[in-house]
């Protein structure tokens, strides 16, 4: 298994130590020595392969910065699992607790979107909506089974959550109303596509959600060929001024304008900077998750243009950046202060265990995308969990339980990839879905040269 | 260090002793909702 990866990306040379995470920017000569230590090189015949370019002082100094990283555990680290198996083993057998929560507050919608896993909200079911009681229920059942995890995360899904607009208001009011009590923290978070947003509305997402996500697919004639009303017309202009006054009154609280790209937008890095040039300055751009015989489903052939794409979209950040004209991309953001501790890293989005979603009519499902599907439902909010082997699945789902992930530099920041993605592509959830795996390291590597761009 | 850089000081092998309380976020309640990616959370203990 390889223990560091190496990449050269706009100018920089890049080593990324896998298993301590640890980023480093060398000059060409030490990525050269690094190169011929990781191949198994002795030092002699490193010194003796690259005389011809630099010079003999230089390398011993430049070999000798290597060896110093190695001593400190930052260059060819061990394996993590290897060094701290026992740790890493009594965490995979902890008891989990559900911490986090997606209501799916209504399974209708006013849009007919084309790729919507939701089938235009109904999740192959009918039209629905989240009665107050079984939201009530729900957030008891999450108190009830957070253990002694103070925050508490919840989501307001649909279809469209507007469209049962006093369910959302009357959840908020109750969920506080828990608060004191319990000692807990909620933080409500809500996904919405704009078309019923209004000044009442806007105010009180402003003042009660931790975080809002505005979907928007970048430029007009891509988001209403993609986002139509169900009679045909496109949404763009109905959102966009709603969306900008929504995010103008925002101030500094979290929110992301969200799109999905597909086959038919491929340059979809125009429609990010879309996004930015609209005003709007938290921005999320997903790949679409599609059956293989979609026609708007992404292929692997693709691959070259939306690594294009990636690199377009991270190079005229930094301009912008510089011009004082700076975006946050979701995908290209990396804390490397106090990013996420190991176990976070090994145990991923929580699908299944720590996250569960809620269907209207009070039944929990593994997360969102699996809403719907039969062998996947685990219980309700009023008889708990009722298929706990459901729940052992996924916690067992973590990087070193997929093959793919044990060999791959990106493990420890995507820690597995989404089950759904794997579990729509190869019909088992414990497999890395290989189109998305590559996507999500080209973004690991851009996010790390945006990183050392802006040192 | 004149010809490597390293950029982030923190060590993933340090976080095996104190880590795992799990109050941060849940990744997919962020702003994705179809792919995972951690890397780029917060630890809610170092903020």
């Amino acid at each position: 298994m390889g223990l560091v990866h190496q990449y050269r990306n706009n100018g920089y040379n890049i080593v990324l130590d896998i298993n301590s995470s640890s980023i480093h920017v060398a000059d060409d000569m030490v990525y050269d020595i690094i190169e011929a230590m990781d191949q198994g090189m002795e030092k002699s015949r490193i010194l003796q392969n690259l005389s011809a370019r630099y010079a003999p002082d230089q390398i011993e100094e430049g070999y000798a910065e290597c060896e110093e990283l190695i001593r400190s555990g930052q260059l060819f680290s061990r394996d993590i699992y290897e060094a701290c198996q026992e740790e890493i083993e009594a965490f995979s057998k902890r008891k989990t607790v559900v911490k986090a929560l997606c209501l799916h507050v209504a399974h209708a919608c006013n849009l007919s979107c084309k790729y919507c896993f939701a089938e235009e909200g109904e999740y192959h079911g009918q039209r629905a909506m989240m009665s107050v009681e079984v939201g009530k229920k729900a957030l008891d059942f999450l108190v009830e089974n957070s253990g002694s995890r103070k925050n508490l995360e919840v989501d307001f899904f649909g279809g469209e959550p507007l469209m049962n607009w006093q369910t959302v208001k009357e959840l908020v009011a109750y969920g506080r109303s828990l608060e004191e009590k319990n000692q807990k923290k909620f933080r409500f978070t809500l996904t919405t596509n704009g078309v019923l947003l209004d000044e009442e509305k806007t105010d009180f997402l402003n003042r009660e959600m931790a975080n809002v996500v505005l979907s928007l697919d970048g430029r007009q004639k891509v988001h209403d060929f993609m986002r139509p009303f169900p009679g045909g017309a496109g949404s763009y202009q109905n959102i966009i001024p709603k969306f900008q006054e929504f995010v103008k009154k925002r101030g500094q609280k979290d929110y992301y304008v969200r799109g999905t790209f597909t086959r038919h937008n491929l340059d979809f890095a125009e429609d990010v900077l879309h996004m930015a040039d609209l005003g709007f300055r938290k921005l999320s751009m997903e790949p679409v998750v599609a059956p293989k015989e979609a026609e708007y489903a992404l292929r692997k052939e693709d691959l070259p243009v939306i690594f294009e794409q990636y690199d377009l979209l991270a190079r005229e950040m930094l301009k912008r950046e510089k011009e004082g004209k700076g975006f946050q991309f979701f995908h290209f953001m990396l804390d490397l202060s106090g990013g996420p501790c190991v176990y976070k890293r090994l145990s991923g989005c929580g699908s299944g265990t720590e996250y569960l979603a809620v269907t209207p009519w009070g039944d929990l499902y593994p997360c969102h995308q699996f809403v719907g599907e039969e062998d996947f439902r685990m219980g309700t909010v009023f008889d708990g969990i009722q298929k706990p082997q459901i729940r052992d699945r996924f916690s067992a789902n973590n990087v070193y339980a997929k093959p793919a992930c044990r060999e791959c530099f990106a493990r420890f920041f995507c820690s597995g990839g989404c089950a759904a993605n794997s579990h729509n592509f190869y019909g088992d959830m414990g497999q890395a879905y290989e189109i998305g795996c590559a996507m999500e390291k080209k973004r690991v590597e851009c996010a790390i040269m945006l990183k050392a761009a802006m040192e | 260090m004149k010809h490597i850089k390293t950029l982030n000081t923190g060590k993933l092998q340090n976080t095996v002793k104190k880590g795992g309380c799990g109050e941060c976020q849940t990744s997919c309640q962020s702003a994705c909702k179809t792919s995972c990616t951690v890397g780029n959370q917060s630890c809610e203990n170092t903020k």
